[in-house]
């Protein structure tokens, strides 16, 4: 019988049998300042080493300001924290991208843009959204701060082995449909814990079709399907992305990699435990409607009643998702007005993101009463963008360009939303509370979010396009 | 660390679904630098009706009375969905509980539970409705957790769980698991000797 991507991946990767857990060699660990601190902490503790610092690699992206370079800006707090990391990183030898430096910005950005994450590695970070990297054909996953410290002091992981679900996309997007639209719509068919236990590998000629950056946004958000990770298979689109990037193989180095790497894909005859699949033709642009991203209607659709859940506790959730988006069911989303649009997160703040969002916004201004930014993921889109003028095109629209980081994705900084607050994001969670306690988050693509600032609420991109 | 093998306490009803990372504890507390205090900020959102902490929520499950000292948490589907956040099963220790029994739990929250000797208990979701009934019915009622024959026993009631070996044993002896990994260090050295240059 075939392989599984997911199999080759985990054979390459496995040191030893430990008991009955497995050992796995990880590849890259990306860090930052939230959840190392204790992993630090806890090698001082045990007098141990850190075993591979040049496969560890630092960036600051959740705790820092978005108006300033100071690490100061957001409070002692998380001044604390970013100076932890700096004296972490120096004391054990970690490459550390701070803020002000050019190469600084989200870790889920900076990692692929630099040529870091490559296909056929293991990669780890102690965030939920390292499912990004599978788009490179990378087994990537997020762990915790317990396990970064186990990454620290051995380079492997006791890890079990995931089922596999194979996600198929074919046919055509429609125009106003995006790698957004394509991922909503897949977590709303299988539910936002339909992945639990699941590797992902998504697949179909909808998929292949998709730039680098799409399909980081599209593994991004495996894990809001409650799946261990996302993967898609490498190709020449991967190759193309890859070569001559900073940091990715030079020479014999790029020739023997891409050797292995054309061997990455799921075999004919490989058996995965499930398979699901959709026609891109069916896929609209897509709104959250409630607190879970799996709670997604297309922007056209009404907002479902609660009793039209079979499922009891489909049918409860929306009750009281309902009840705290301050929605009723039969409602259209165009008839929702928003208060706040946040445009960036490790979902969709790359630059064709930006480029998207700039389209749309060069077409009007900012509606009176929204609060509109841009937060770019990385200090390299930001300059990318601002070679392209994009920032000029946002600013004269009225909105504010700011510097890179999470920001308003979940507000560890001052980008914070007040109870009530109506946010149309192009992040990746709107969970009760996410983006400020009260506010209400609508997850929507970088286009829909812009149209949304501009109408000053939601819209149909496609007929705004007209 | 100590292991869990028996213990009797009292339970916390949390009768909702997909608890999710954010709620257990929101972002605002994980700036600290360090793995204790978390337990006061634990469900914040839920429990306190003001930012500061000093209004509880008197709707709020967990802050009646009857449910103080409780040592087990009964959730339903897809608890600890979310982040990777090991502030969640820190914040849940901190508190008090030592026991998590729901429905469903989410993968990185459940393995995050393994490294912080918090034992989550999968039980079906009707063998959760006797275990709400139970404990709605009488909260200062005992609920026995047993690890080692995998049970847990209410009101005459008693519910068998399944649990990985490797996560059992854990459990039990309350082992470090690092120090498993690195006396396997041969094995890594060796592994790391015919890594190719390209994956270096």
């Amino acid at each position: 019988m075939g392989k599984t991507l997911y199999e080759k991946i985990w054979d390459m990767h496995l040191v030893a049998q430990a008991g009955t857990d497995n050992l796995i060699y990880i590849d890259r660990h990306l860090i930052h300042e939230v959840t190392s601190p204790q992993a630090f902490s806890g090698l001082e503790e045990k007098g141990r080493t850190l075993r591979c610092p040049k496969r560890t690699f630092a960036t600051m992206d959740h705790s820092i300001s978005t108006r300033s370079l100071a690490l100061d800006a957001c409070g002692p707090a998380n001044q604390l924290q970013l100076r932890t990391l700096q004296d972490n990183c120096q004391k054990y030898g970690v490459e550390l991208f701070p803020v002000g430096h050019q190469k600084q910005g989200i870790v889920h950005v900076i990692g692929p843009e630099l040529g870091l994450i490559l296909p056929g590695m293991t990669v780890v970070c102690g965030d939920s959204h390292t499912a990004t990297h599978g788009a490179f054909g990378a087994l990537a996953f997020g762990i915790g701060t317990s396990e970064v410290e186990h990454v620290f002091a051995t380079q492997t992981l006791k890890q079990g082995k995931a089922k596999t679900m194979r996600v198929q996309v074919d046919g055509k997007l429609s125009i106003g449909a995006t790698a957004k639209d394509i991922i909503l719509a897949i977590i709303g068919k299988i539910g936002h814990a339909g992945a639990t236990g699941y590797v992902l590998e998504y697949s179909g000629s909808a998929i292949e079709a998709l730039s680098m950056e799409e399909r980081m946004t599209i593994c991004n958000m495996s894990i809001e399907a409650g799946a261990k990770a996302g993967l898609i298979a490498p190709d020449q689109i991967t190759f193309d992305y890859l070569e001559g990037r900073e940091r990715a193989p030079k020479g014999q180095d790029w020739h023997d990699a891409l050797a292995c790497w054309k061997t990455l894909k799921s075999d004919s005859d490989a058996q995965f435990d499930r398979v699901v699949r959709l026609k891109a033709e069916d896929i609209k642009p897509q709104v959250t409607w409630g607190t879970n991203p799996g709670q997604v209607i297309a922007v056209d659709e009404a907002i479902p009643a609660p009793e039209s859940f079979t499922d009891p506790v489909s049918r409860e959730s929306a009750v009281k998702a309902l009840q705290y988006m301050g929605l009723t069911p039969g409602q259209k989303l165009s008839e929702v007005p928003v208060s706040h649009v946040f445009i960036g997160s490790c979902t969709n703040s790359r630059i064709e993101d930006l480029r998207a969002a700039a389209k749309v916004a060069a077409r009007g201004k900012v509606a009176s009463g929204v609060n509109a930014i841009v937060v770019p993921g990385s200090a390299a889109v930001k300059q990318q963008a601002e070679a392209e003028e994009l920032d000029k095109i946002f600013t004269e629209a009225g909105f504010e360009w700011r510097l890179p980081g999470c920001s308003m994705c979940l507000g560890m900084n001052d980008d914070i939303l007040k109870a009530g607050d109506r946010c149309a994001s192009t992040s990746n969670r709107n969970f009760e509370g996410r983006q400020g306690r009260g506010a209400r988050t609508h997850l929507v693509s970088p286009a829909m979010a812009a149209a949304a600032a501009l109408a000053g609420h939601f819209v149909d991109v496609r007929e705004f396009e007209q | 660390m100590s292991g869990i093998t028996v213990l009797t306490g009292k339970a916390a009803p949390l009768n909702r679904a997909n608890v999710d990372t954010d709620q257990i504890i929101p972002k605002q507390f994980l700036t600290a630098v360090t793995r204790a205090g978390y337990g006061k900020h634990l469900f914040h959102d839920w429990r306190y009706l003001d930012l500061e902490e000093k209004v509880p929520n008197p709707d709020f499950e967990l802050n009646r009375p009857e449910h103080q000292g409780a040592s087990i948490l009964l959730a339903r589907e897809n608890f600890g969905c979310g982040s990777s956040r090991e502030h969640a099963p820190w914040s849940l220790t901190d508190y008090g509980f030592k026991v998590v029994i729901a429905v469903s739990f989410a993968d990185i929250f459940y393995g995050n539970c393994m490294n912080n000797q918090l034992l989550p208990i999968q039980l079906s979701s009707e063998q959760m409705d006797k275990l709400f009934a139970a404990v709605e019915a009488n909260p200062d009622i005992g609920v026995t957790v047993d690890l080692p024959n995998q049970q847990v026993q209410v009101a005459g009631h008693s519910f068998a769980f399944d649990i990985q070996a490797h996560h059992k044993s854990k459990l039990q002896k309350g082992l470090d698991a690092i120090g498993e990994s690195l006396e396997l260090a041969a094995q890594i050295d060796a592994y790391e000797q015919a890594i190719p240059a390209w994956r270096a």
